[in-house]
């Protein structure tokens, strides 16, 4: 919880974690960790038929975000376990937070040392495209056999036409709500459009059973919640053209929303940073907010089943701009130019998102991840429990947070620095008025899209 | 006598580089930094002012200035006012001296993270311990709003920030306390001096030149305070809370944007040097120290 740029169950994870770093070793873990034989069959088989041969005596380091649901941290430890025993490939594997991870990956990319493979998060790769290896073989590989990539994973990973990352997965953030608090403020299911989501947040607030969203610096809910408000009224920080188009009556009529909505939160969202709506939720004090699955997985975990049945997730309501304008966020796979063995880095990832492998990362992150490989909306793991489906189309509905412009510095740097999340905050609290806010944010945006 | 002067500089060469090395060259790096457009992981360009131009007409980085020195300013006279209070009552004699001493450290060996986080669920929006003994004892109706307003989260901030500090002042001044000769005390009693009189003129001119010290220590670790805030609030709600030291680290690291983020750091410079400057002539220098007598 001390570190990092995280989105909400991160938070939860790393209250119980300190350390900053934990290195494991794969080849230490050998005695813990028993690959089961069946992935080991599934390796060699894939060894033999596969278009990239790893070089001989090739060895692998990898970093990756610290996990935040350890049954995925664990299944793709045995995966790439179980890749390194069928192929002889060397691999380390290192965790990282991700307020240390995204600085270390820059470093990595500006001079040129590091690890071969990192799994980071958002749009980094194109900070550094030049560092990045060219996977387009991998990516039309898999594209070609598994139904095709989703476009908005295309577009986060492909820059001038080249593929510079792996799309690997997607972490959905949808709302959360109690069906019966609900059902008690007239609603048989949930809004699907804004207005219908007003008068049902307005109604629960007149209930006495208030939801609420994160109004502080909360780089995952915050984002995600404050970027829809934005989104769902047809307003966008820039246009395809990367020209900044923020200050728009598009803008400002996202804010109106906002202002009438934020009426109806409960008291002290101000303040709520990535865990706070989980706490609330899971202790009955919120009836609607935004997140990931990690409240419906708490509520199972920690055996609050009143709060677990009670509860189901849903998309986000659709505005006056007529489509879904969600944000998820993104958990890309990247290969760095200087790797020496960068065929045996490309036979691993193709491999792991193949169909047997990528199921097992499926299935073990319990609808907190997602696909970005169209196939994979077949996999079991959303059926096993009809609460987890909205999760299943995180990738189809999610835009990228530089919508509609190009991902690189301005969008990096506005994002990190809450633009969005405090123009929503100013006009929902009524600090500004909606027309102020949007036209100070578009002013703190200038500095990065330079005029 | 050259050749003493020779054999000399080569005595203070190793001290020499390793200042040179581990602060100079850091510093100077920062500072050069703030000049260029570098970001995290894509060198830059010498962009001479430019960063510190887009500061000045960035309405986050004033308010961020703002609170820095409020902060800063509410923060060290609190703890220094309390501080020197809770000295002067250890300084007495009291049963579990020693004991009730090593209590009062309590919060300064606590890492700052772990107090960060106990002062998360005090101030919490939903179960703060102190709305709950409130709304208990009758006092207050709702829950405060310790972090979501502007005002209270600067106060709530303000408030950890002394808990966390007050040892630090508190013990470094007892020890200042405790080599104040007691003939002195004993001398004015007999001349009939009374408790304040016996504190205004002996215990704190005799102790200015410690509170020089710790006041000027403790202004520094105020004023370039980072993970309470970082912990606490992030610099929410809408950047009320955020310090020159966290909006430089968010920007640089969190935005990569590393000349901007080093621009914010550089321009804390200034502002540091001052409060040395202050502390090291205003209150250090007197000329009683040197045997002269204070005019």
């Amino acid at each position: 919880m001390t570190h990092s740029t995280k989105i909400n169950h991160v938070e939860v994870e790393m209250r119980r974690y300190t350390r900053r770093q934990t290195i494991k070793t794969l080849g230490a873990m050998a005695g813990a960790a028993m690959v089961p034989s069946g992935m080991l069959a599934a390796a060699r088989a894939f060894a033999e038929e596969s278009p990239w041969k790893p070089e001989p005596g090739a060895s692998i380091r990898m970093l990756r975000w610290k996990r935040f649901v350890a049954s995925e941290g664990e299944a793709t430890e045995a995966l790439l376990k179980a890749f390194s025993e069928a192929t002889g490939v060397k691999i380390r594997l290192d965790s990282e937070g991700f307020e240390d991870l995204r600085p270390k990956a820059a470093v990595a990319a500006s001079i040129g040392s590091g690890p071969d493979i990192i799994w980071t998060i958002h749009a980094d790769p194109h900070l550094y495209p030049n560092a990045m290896l060219d996977v387009t073989d991998v990516a039309n590989h898999l594209g070609s056999k598994h139904g095709g990539w989703y476009p908005i994973a295309e577009n986060y990973s492909t820059r001038d036409g080249k593929w510079i990352s792996l799309p690997y997965t997607f972490s959905g953030n949808f709302l959360n709500y109690r069906i019966s608090q609900m059902k008690a403020a007239g609603f048989d299911t949930f809004p699907d459009n804004t207005d219908d989501f007003l008068t049902l947040m307005l109604e629960l607030k007149k209930a006495g059973t208030p939801g609420g969203f994160a109004l502080g610096n909360a780089s995952g809910d915050g984002n995600c919640w404050a970027h829809w408000v934005l989104w769902s009224h047809g307003g966008k920080m820039v246009d395809a053209n990367d020209n900044l188009v923020l200050n728009s009556p598009e803008t400002v009529a996202g804010l109106e929303y906002v202002a009438k909505l934020g009426k109806a939160f409960i008291p002290g969202v101000a303040s709520w940073l990535d865990g706070h709506n989980n706490k609330a939720f899971l202790q009955g004090a919120c009836s609607v907010t935004n997140n990931g699955i990690s409240i419906y997985a708490a509520a199972q975990r920690e055996g609050l089943t009143e709060i677990a049945e009670d509860m189901d997730h849903a998309y986000w309501p659709t505005g006056p701009a007529g489509v879904p304008t969600e944000f998820h966020v993104q958990f890309p796979m990247t290969v760095y130019n200087h790797t020496k063995y960068p065929n045996a880095c490309k036979a691993l990832l193709a491999w792991l998102m193949e169909a047997e492998q990528y199921s097992k990362f499926l299935e073990s992150s319990v609808g907190y991840l997602s696909h970005t490989l169209t196939e994979y909306d077949n996999n079991p793991v959303w059926e096993a429990d009809p609460k987890r489906k909205v999760f299943k189309d995180t990738t189809l509905r999610s835009r990228s947070f530089a919508h509609e412009g190009s991902l690189g510095y301005a969008a990096a740097s506005v994002f990190a620095d809450f633009i969005v999340v405090n123009m929503v905050a100013e006009a929902a609290l009524g600090s500004k008025t909606p027309e102020q806010a949007a036209a100070d944010a578009h002013k703190r945006a200038e500095r990065y899209y330079k005029i | 006598m050259n050749n003493r002067n020779l054999v000399g500089l080569l005595f203070m060469l190793p001290a020499g580089v390793l200042l040179l090395v581990f602060l100079t060259y850091p510093l100077g790096l920062g500072v050069w930094l703030g000049l260029t457009d570098v970001k995290v992981g894509r060198p830059g360009q010498f962009v001479g002012l430019e960063n510190y131009g887009w500061l000045f007409d960035d309405a986050v980085f004033w308010l961020s200035v703002f609170n820095t020195f409020l902060y800063t300013v509410v923060a060290s006279i609190i703890k220094f006012a309390l501080g020197l209070w809770l000295a002067i009552l250890l300084n007495n004699h009291m049963p579990f001296k020693a004991f009730l001493r090593a209590i009062v450290l309590l919060p300064f060996i606590v890492p700052t993270v772990l107090s960060a986080l106990a002062f998360w669920w005090i101030y919490d929006s939903q179960d703060s311990v102190l709305s709950w003994v409130l709304i208990e004892a009758g006092l207050i109706d709702e829950t405060i709003d310790f972090l979501g307003d502007p005002n209270n989260a600067r106060a709530s901030v303000i408030a950890a920030n002394i808990w966390r500090g007050i040892p630090f002042v508190a013990i470094t001044l007892l020890a200042g306390l405790q080599t104040i000769p007691q003939s002195l005390y004993e001398a004015a009693t007999i001349d009939g001096a009374t408790e304040w009189q016996r504190f205004r003129k002996i215990t704190l001119p005799l102790l200015t030149p410690i509170i020089a010290v710790v006041m000027t220590f403790s202004v520094l670790f105020t004023f370039t305070d980072f993970q309470l805030i970082w912990v606490m609030t992030r610099g929410g709600p809408v950047n009320a809370t955020h310090l020159m030291a966290t909006l430089s680290y968010q920007r640089a690291i969190v935005g990569g944007s590393l000349g901007e983020g080093a621009a914010i750091a550089t321009a804390m410079i200034p502002f540091l040097l001052a409060a040395i400057l202050f502390s090291y002539f205003g209150l250090q220098n007197r000329k009683w120290q040197q045997g002269g007598r204070d005019d």
